[in-house]
């Protein structure tokens, strides 16, 4: 099935067969592998994408041809201009990971959040990661990015490409 | 692992999605949230030929007050309700569930009426629609019919949905003044499947008897399962410890769970109590009776 699908700002067209999961579509069809594949069944959150804009999906729980038509954002599409997301500074400067494999996942789930609630409070952001496992750095730093993050955003707002 | 290929179809109205449902019969699957459906057929759990994906439907993502009923189209997703303030505020039962069921990122994709529709023993909501006793409506190429929660839940994975329907519409009964409600959950992580979950919604008259009350168990059995004698304890006096207490112990009995990594059935079994005992004396609470503890 021929499907249309933006990504990060940039349309991209591909004949897809329907059971294909758009985590996977996202990494071998367009070659995007900053989204990563963990778990496979929905319970670890590294393949969060970000759909239209609104909503943090799992992509490895959705089909690419649910996407047609659709915007994604990916962890890709969060730098501009080679600049760092406040999202992405947050991380570094906190020590938000360690070996980064659950960090594309973490990113796009907090950008959600912060979208909806862009001063949220230390409960509401260990609530709102609650579907996203790191199994190493350990949830602290992780929530302290946000908030680093969340700070920086209110004081200067950023426009991302979704 | 990838599902097992299928036939996709994306209609662009109602009618055009009766029409394709007609067509396959039992082959069909409808697609909405995907969040249980899409795992099941990854395990080959569930082999679908045709999808016929409904998230082109922007006309059932509705979450509205009519006629006395909060009605919740096939669309609206778990995040709707969460975010909702009418259900903040007059619905306590379903704004309860709407914040445990499985995780905050799940809850963006799934839909009520999906979870419903997968009759998982385990899910929250069908617990929540037994007690608040819910109705479905569920519309074929001949007609459109209301079911009561009680009869669309049929087995385990198994609904009232026949082939060529679909289930449009979730209806909970608008609560009366002096209704309260309150869903608990155990879980072993976010996103787990219960391992015990109960359900209670409560409208207290003007003499401060239970005037109504629903009281549900998940995981305790192939469907979340209604307390019919955990509701006769309580209707139509004044709630007493020893009331809440018999509440819980009809749960225990009734339950009737699997042994898994989660618990033994014994373990299972007298969490249901508990969980109904926990759920009631939320509920009364909220309603500003207290001393039950």
């Amino acid at each position: 099935m021929k499907i249309s699908v933006t990504v990060n700002g940039k349309r991209y067209e591909r004949d897809v067969e329907p059971r294909t999961l758009l985590a996977y579509f996202l990494r071998e069809s367009l070659g995007l592998t900053g989204t990563h594949v963990g778990c496979d069944t929905s319970s670890c959150g590294v393949c969060v994408v970000v759909l239209d804009g609104e909503k943090a999906v799992k992509s490895c729980t959705m089909l690419a041809v649910m996407a047609d038509g659709h915007e994604i954002m990916t962890i890709e599409g969060l730098v501009q201009g080679g600049v760092l997301h406040p999202l992405q500074q947050g991380f570094w400067d906190q020590h938000g990971l360690q070996c980064g494999y659950c960090t594309p996942g973490m990113m796009m789930t907090s950008w959600v959040l912060l979208k909806q609630n862009p001063n949220p409070s230390e409960a509401e952001i260990r609530e709102g990661l609650s579907g996203n496992l790191c199994r190493c750095t350990g949830y602290q730093n992780i929530v302290k990015a946000v908030e680093q993050a969340a700070a920086a955003m209110q004081s200067q707002p950023v426009e991302t490409v979704a | 692992m990838f599902p097992a290929p299928f036939d996709y179809h994306r209609p662009g109205s109602l009618d055009e999605t009766l029409v394709l449902l007609a067509q396959y019969g039992g082959d069909a699957r409808v697609l909405a949230g995907g969040q249980s459906l899409i795992p099941a057929m990854r395990f080959r759990l569930a082999r679908p030929a045709v999808l016929v994906d409904i998230n082109q439907l922007d006309e059932l993502a509705y979450v509205r007050e009519a006629d006395g009923m909060l009605a919740i189209g096939a669309l609206a997703r778990d995040a709707a309700l969460e975010r909702s303030s009418l259900i903040e505020s007059s619905y306590p039962l379903l704004f309860d569930t709407s914040a445990v069921v499985a995780d905050p990122v799940v809850r963006q994709m799934g839909t009520v009426v999906g979870s419903l529709c997968h009759n998982d023993p385990s899910g929250d909501w069908s617990v929540t629609a037994l007690a608040s006793r819910a109705q479905i409506v569920v519309r074929g190429s001949t007609g459109t019919r209301v079911v009561p929660i009680d009869e669309f839940l049929v087995d385990s994975f198994s609904t009232a949905v026949a082939e060529g329907e679909i289930a449009l519409e979730v209806r909970f009964p608008s609560p009366p003044p002096r209704t309260s409600g309150s869903y608990q959950k155990i879980e072993r992580k976010v996103g787990d499947f219960a391992t015990s979950a109960a359900a209670a919604q409560i409208t207290l008259g003007d003499d401060g008897t239970v005037a109504q009350i629903g009281i549900a168990i998940g995981a305790a059995g192939p469907t979340a399962t209604r307390v019919a004698d955990a509701e006769s304890a309580l209707r139509g006096i004044k709630p007493t410890k020893d009331a809440i207490r018999a509440a819980a112990d009809a749960a225990r009995k009734i339950a009737d769970p699997v042994a898994d990594p989660r618990g033994s059935v014994e373990f299972k079994k007298d969490m249901a109590g508990v969980l109904v005992g926990r759920a009631l004396l939320a509920a009364f609470e909220r309603l500003g009776v207290g001393g039950l503890r």
